[in-house]
């Protein structure tokens, strides 16, 4: 295949990508503002050896996917290549036109998106979908590149590989979609594959599985890749080479070793250092302020049963975390608590008297004492009212305040969430991630509840953003007395913030009980795969973590 | 065909059933309320009590209301719609061949009007933004903001007084040639084709350009192909569903709304039908023309949801 494509350049070098001084802008158009051209990807340059893998790493707006997809010549979303060169095998493929770039995506170069589920086209069968790059660009009949789209899937040990390819993508699990979209880039044998934060949109326990399934189909195909993500741990199991990048710059490039043992830039080093937040646990009191009892919840008329009998505490002042992949029923307890969904048996007590089962049947006293934060900052606030107006509205509903009496209490609680009175009239899309969040948290804090439910309240987040999101709700809750019912799924925030942990599976508390005794040995099989799933920042982890297994884990 | 699907399909016949009766009780009531009946309508000035009362027994009119209404139902359902009073011809068989003469206009004028809406909406969004898109809206919009007749007097204008090309009356007679009947028509069922056109064209290029945001748009223009191949293969099948239910209505619309264009071509369909008897207070003619135009109406919308539960894979293919 290399005959009809090969240069001089490739031969001799094996070099298969050289990025040169790569500019990239878009025209931004802010509310109220004439548009501007913003600049995110300032003179970048990096190459790549053919079979070599780059990471590609930084916070969101670091212009990664941004840079990922110039390899293609892509820009998402208006965004222009303004300056530069891209040269793949070669040449400069910014210099080929419309019809050159046609021809060298989905052939030469592949690309896996974060999300399999929205990249797939749900009218379309899987097999039609895997070697549709493959028959438009003519290098194999439909019988060869199904033969070779069934060996992949196999190689990527997904279930069923002669057959998953007549599913259509709402038959299959996220995991197994991911395998399926990595089939697919490699279905053309490309020389290059760009996966753009493959395993972010899966569960700990299922992005190992994935992220071994690329690993070995990498080496074993000897394709290239540019492996775009923003966990660190993630890509130092899979890139022989690290890029650092921030603001659309590079910061720093080496090796993988050298980056995450050596780091020479002040940034890299504080994103590999590690961001445990020093929380002593607090001894649970005497009597729990709110107590789940024997809670069994379901959808769909009792069809499907999401919550098994469960049963959990929270003390005054104290922090429950609930731990589990997403389907385990976490956010449906929170939804039980509050009433959003009624419990079909057991109860929820709280300071000694039981709440009404449904929303309607609470009083308004009630709703006040339990409030709730969201993983989605920016679709939890109504985008036409400003920042004033949204933690406002407690003040009214609950207390009453009007006028000059809310507005100052309004103030005092956006000091209390680091941020200033300029922010009183600005609008949610004007805010950053963090800071929308911290918004929302100023508005549940207005209420003066006693609990707190935070629903994978960082998960959207950047890990330095969401270290400071961490911090916050951990002195709020020093000065407010508030307790917090944590749900995530990320072990490292539940070590930083709890008092006492419950692991949730399949709708039951597997494991329960105050923080040091959940997170000591010996555990239960899934809290041990839980735990060994979560990826660790240290060359050849991966290989240790599969062999070490007791379970498999959900989606396979 | 799945389980499902087989329900969700038989739910909606059955809610179409229930809706047309529900119609059939406001048409009958309707004409309950208003002042006078048959009976006065046709002794007219030569009315007197006794010769009234004569014919109400006669005419069963004597008899409480819901008894009329399932003798007038039963009717309707053995094919017996009553008999005009204007005329004392049998409805059913004057509108056996209006209502085929209207169809085979909406038939036509969509056969016209469908591939060519749903063509210009997917051209418009391939050049999106661009003069082509903007000159399809256009062009199409302003043929809609257009009152009907208004089109209709202009190609009459142009294409029957000054070129000769079509007949400016489109009479249609027993006996007449296909060809004949299709140029008969041209010109009508151009008109309705300028009506309803814009219509489905805005909602194509809406529907498919929601749908272009999607990532797996991007898949699709990531894996070379072109950009109309993006858009027929990628984007269309997933928009199909919006699509469908304008296109559905448009439909209706060639069926029960053509009165106006009936009647400027003299065209002898149920438009012109409807119009003639509603002057003539002919209240079994407006029952059952009104009854007709409901049936098509929610059956064409049955058809639309139908198809729309069809083409959503998630219902095909339960997991």
């Amino acid at each position: 295949m290399a005959d009809n494509k090969a240069k001089s350049g490739q031969a001799k070098s094996g070099r298969l990508l050289d990025i040169r001084n790569l500019r990239i802008e878009a025209t931004v158009y802010p509310p109220g503002e004439p548009p501007r051209t913003i600049t995110l990807v300032h003179d970048v340059s990096l190459t790549l050896e053919k079979g070599k893998v780059l990471g590609l790493i930084g916070e969101s707006g670091a212009g990664k996917s941004t840079i990922g997809l110039s390899s293609m010549g892509y820009g998402r979303g208006g965004v222009r290549i303004t300056g530069g060169e891209v040269i793949l095998n070669g040449r400069d493929i910014l210099k080929g036109g419309k019809e050159g770039l046609r021809k060298l995506r989905g052939r030469e170069v592949c690309y896996v998106a974060q999300s399999a589920a929205a990249a797939f086209n749900p009218a379309h069968r899987l097999m039609d979908q895997v070697v549709e790059a493959t028959l438009l660009h003519g290098t194999a009949t439909r019988a060869e590149a199904e033969k070779r789209a069934v060996a992949l899937f196999k190689k990527l040990s997904l279930p069923n590989p002669e057959t998953i390819g007549e599913r259509f993508p709402h038959q299959v699990s996220g995991g197994q979609l991911q395998r399926v979209m990595t089939a697919m880039a490699l279905c053309s044998e490309p020389d290059l594959i760009v996966f753009d934060e493959p395993t972010t949109a899966l569960d700990v326990t299922t992005q190992i599985d994935v992220l071994a399934a690329i690993k070995d189909a990498i080496r074993d195909t000897h394709v290239a890749a540019l492996y775009i993500t923003h966990d660190l741990a993630v890509v130092a199991q899979v890139s022989d080479e690290i890029v650092v990048l921030r603001h659309g710059r590079l910061v720093e490039w080496g090796g993988t070793r050298q980056i995450i043992k050596e780091p020479r830039q002040e940034y890299t080093n504080a994103l590999v250092s590690v961001h445990e937040i020093e929380h002593q646990e607090q001894q649970p009191g005497t009597a729990p302020m709110l107590s789940v009892k024997n809670v069994t919840a379901a959808y769909g008329g009792g069809h499907v049963k999401v919550l098994k009998n469960v049963s959990v505490d929270i003390f005054p002042g104290q922090t429950l975390a609930v731990v589990g992949e997403s389907g385990s029923g976490k956010s449906t307890l929170a939804r039980a608590i509050t009433g959003l969904l009624p419990p079909e048996q057991g109860s929820v007590v709280f300071d000694g008297r039981t709440l009404g089962n449904r929303l309607a049947d609470r009083p308004k006293e009630d709703l006040r004492q339990l409030q709730m934060i969201y993983q989605m900052a920016d679709v939890a606030m109504n985008p036409r009212q400003t920042v004033g107006t949204i933690i406002g509205r407690p003040l009214e509903f609950y207390f009453g305040m009007r006028g000059r009496e809310r507005d100052k209490r309004v103030a005092e609680l956006l000091d209390e969430i680091e941020m200033g009175k300029g922010f009183i009239d600005r609008y949610p899309a004007e805010l950053s991630g963090g800071q929308k969040q911290r918004v929302c948290i100023a508005r549940s804090l207005a209420a003066k509840p006693k609990l707190i439910i935070c629903d994978e309240v960082t998960s959207a987040l950047d890990p330095l953003v969401a270290h400071g999101i961490l911090k916050l709700l951990l002195n709020l809750q020093q000065v407010e007395k508030v307790a917090y019912l944590f749900i995530t799924h990320d072990l490292a925030t539940v070590k930083s913030i709890a008092d006492s942990i419950a692991v949730m599976y399949r709708g039951e508390v597997v494991r329960y009980g105050s923080k040091s005794k959940v997170l000591t040995p010996p555990f239960d099989a899934y809290t041990d795969l839980l735990l060994s799933s979560v990826p660790e920042m240290e060359i050849g982890w991966l290989e240790k973590a599969i062999a070490g297994r007791r379970m498999e884990s959900a989606g396979n | 065909m799945s389980a499902p699907i087989v329900k969700l399909v038989a739910q909606r016949i059955a809610l179409g059933i229930l809706l047309l009766l529900a119609v059939s009780v406001l048409i009958f009531a309707g004409t309950q309320i208003l002042p006078g009946d048959v009976a006065q309508a046709i002794l007219g000035q030569s009315a007197t009590p006794e010769s009234l009362a004569n014919l109400r027994e006669q005419l069963g009119l004597n008899q409480p209301a819901y008894i009329r209404y399932f003798h007038w139902l039963g009717g309707v359902l053995t094919g017996d719609l009553g008999t005009a009073m204007s005329s004392g011809q049998d409805i059913a068989t004057s509108i056996k061949e209006r209502l085929w003469n209207t169809l085979f206009l909406a038939f036509w004028a969509a056969i016209v009007a469908i591939p060519l809406a749903v063509t210009l909406g997917l051209i418009a969004v391939r050049y999106r933004n661009g003069w082509v898109d903007k000159l399809i809206s256009g062009v199409a919009l302003a043929s809609t903001s257009f009152p009907e007749f208004f089109i209709g007097y202009l190609l009459v204008f142009y294409f029957a007084v000054q070129h000769q090309w079509f007949p400016a009356i489109s009479t249609v007679y027993e006996g007449m040639s296909f060809g004949e009947r299709l140029q008969a028509i041209a010109l009508p069922a151009a008109a309705l084709t300028l009506v309803v056109l814009a219509h489905m064209m805005r909602m194509t290029r809406a529907a498919i350009l929601n749908v272009m945001q999607s990532a797996y748009v991007e898949t699709a223009e990531l894996k070379g192909l072109s950009a109309f191949a993006v858009i027929r293969k990628h984007a269309f099948p997933n928009a199909i569903a919006p699509i469908i239910n304008v296109v559905m209505l448009n439909l209706a619309y060639l069926v029960v709304g053509v009165v106006v264009v009936e009647v400027i071509f003299v065209y002898p369909g149920m438009g012109q039908y409807l119009v003639d008897h509603v002057t003539k207070r002919d209240v079994p003619v407006v029952q059952a023309v009104g009854l007709i135009f409901a049936a098509v109406y929610i059956s064409l919308n049955i058809i639309a949801d139908i198809a729309a539960i069809v083409a959503n894979p998630r219902l095909r293919h339960p997991k």
